[in-house]
């Protein structure tokens, strides 16, 4: 019991670190595409952490199923999501940011 | 603690709501109080499974935030660029507010912790026990579809009513424009397409059918079914022209029209409007719940696409000109 106890605690304060990386990538990058990936690190591991933590923690199997796959739509929206608009912003003319 | 971490979260809800609130009322960008609104709209749902009223949320998160943040973006594309930022007069007001606005957010905050923490106002609890009491005699076993089907049928009826007479009203401003831009849709796009219109499909059917027992309904379910067909219309996908004429709307007016008869039906056989014979057998309940939310679906997505069908022959919304076309 505090085995999983503790792993839940253990993962779900690595899924809040993802986050606030994520968070302070999206405010301090430089351009629309590095801020895609920073949001999209925290989206896809984060939450892959959150689900996880609560998995250890589900009573039923379907309870975990649900979890999964609710990790498994944001994965592909969200995947497909950043993609579309780092599309949108190519089209628009915008050049990726470069470190001179 | 569990109470406390529960008072605290309470606490931050209520607080980031009013700001977001404020902040999205005190912007002069159109397009950032849209984003905002949808914002709001997703906060305001979680505050809705605070309060234990799942049906509440769900409807808020797709209707309140997915389905009007996309009405409110495309009708942000119609404008031209220079009504996008409403100018605002008086900046220096504008500031004072600024040093307001903690005390804005701090007091509706405080006036929720108070109505949780005192035992009187939480113990009032309004209409839920006779509501449960007479929940056997009608053909559903979850209280808010009893009350939204069969105690207040008749504001669920006009509710419907309305959303038809908003299609009405778009329809009868102009004819239906191009709504997207011409380039090509991203393979990614479609792929996403293809996995999420089953599930959305599948998970409207199962709401619908959970609307009975649990949270759920017509209204989730048609709100659903409508994120469907805005990402069919997102992916170029059109009503073919023949079906674009009575089709479509015998659609759009067939849930409030079997609701309205089985309403005039009620009235003739028992003599009230609404009072279902037998007490509302379940099958009239589900029938009027299917016929509810592939309606709202309808007029959710016709009101996105904003325009009546011009001809019978063309596509509904039709396809824009593309000189590059034209030449291959």
């Amino acid at each position: 019991m505090f085995l999983r106890d503790a792993t839940t605690c253990l993962l779900l304060l690595a899924a809040a670190s993802f986050f606030l990386a994520g968070l302070v990538g999206l405010l301090r990058f430089p351009d629309v595409f590095c801020r895609l990936h920073a949001l999209t690190k925290a989206d896809n591991l984060g939450l892959g952490l959150v689900c996880i933590a609560l998995i250890i923690q589900a009573d039923s199997w379907h309870g975990a199923v649900r979890l999964l796959l609710t990790w498994f739509l944001v994965l592909v929206s969200g995947a497909t999501i950043a993609h579309l608009i780092a599309r949108k912003a190519l089209q628009q003319g915008q050049t990726p940011w470069r470190n001179r | 603690m569990t109470l406390l971490f529960g008072h605290l979260i309470d606490l931050l809800l209520a607080v980031s709501l009013t700001v977001l609130a404020w902040r999205l009322l005190a912007t002069s960008d159109l397009f950032k109080a849209t984003v905002l609104f949808i914002a709001f709209g997703l906060l305001m749902a979680l505050a809705w499974v605070r309060l234990d009223a799942p049906d509440l949320a769900l409807a808020e998160a797709v209707i309140g935030a997915g389905i009007t943040g996309v009405l409110l973006l495309t009708a942000l594309r119609h404008l031209d660029s220079g009504a996008r930022v409403a100018r605002m007069s008086g900046r220096s007001g504008r500031r004072s507010l600024r040093v307001l606005l903690p005390a804005l957010g701090i007091m509706p905050a405080l006036l929720v912790l108070l109505c949780l923490s005192s035992p009187h106002i939480r113990s009032t609890a309004g209409l839920t026990a006779s509501v449960i009491e007479r929940l056997d005699q009608i053909g559903t076993d979850h209280p808010v579809t009893a009350v939204l089907l069969d105690f207040r049928a008749y504001d669920t009826l006009l509710e419907t009513a309305v959303l038809l007479l908003a299609v009405v009203a778009v329809w009868s401003l102009h004819p239906v424009r191009p709504i997207f831009s011409p380039e090509p849709i991203s393979p990614a796009q479609r792929g996403l397409l293809r996995l999420l219109l089953p599930v959305l499909i599948m998970t409207s059917l199962y709401l619908l059918w959970r609307g009975s027992h649990a949270p759920g309904g017509a209204f989730q379910a048609g709100a659903l079914l409508a994120a469907g067909l805005l990402l069919l219309l997102l992916s170029e996908q059109r009503l073919p022209g023949r079906w674009s004429g009575m089709f479509l709307r015998l659609l759009l007016a067939g849930g409030f029209m079997i609701f309205l008869l089985v309403a005039a039906g009620a009235l003739v056989g028992t003599g009230t409007l609404l009072d279902y014979p037998g007490g509302g057998a379940s099958w009239l309940l589900l029938s009027i719940e299917a016929a509810l939310s592939l309606s709202i679906a309808a007029l959710l997505a016709t009101a996105v696409i904003g325009g009546r069908p011009s001809d019978r022959s063309t596509e509904f919304p039709p396809r824009r000109k593309d000189p590059a076309g034209e030449e291959g």
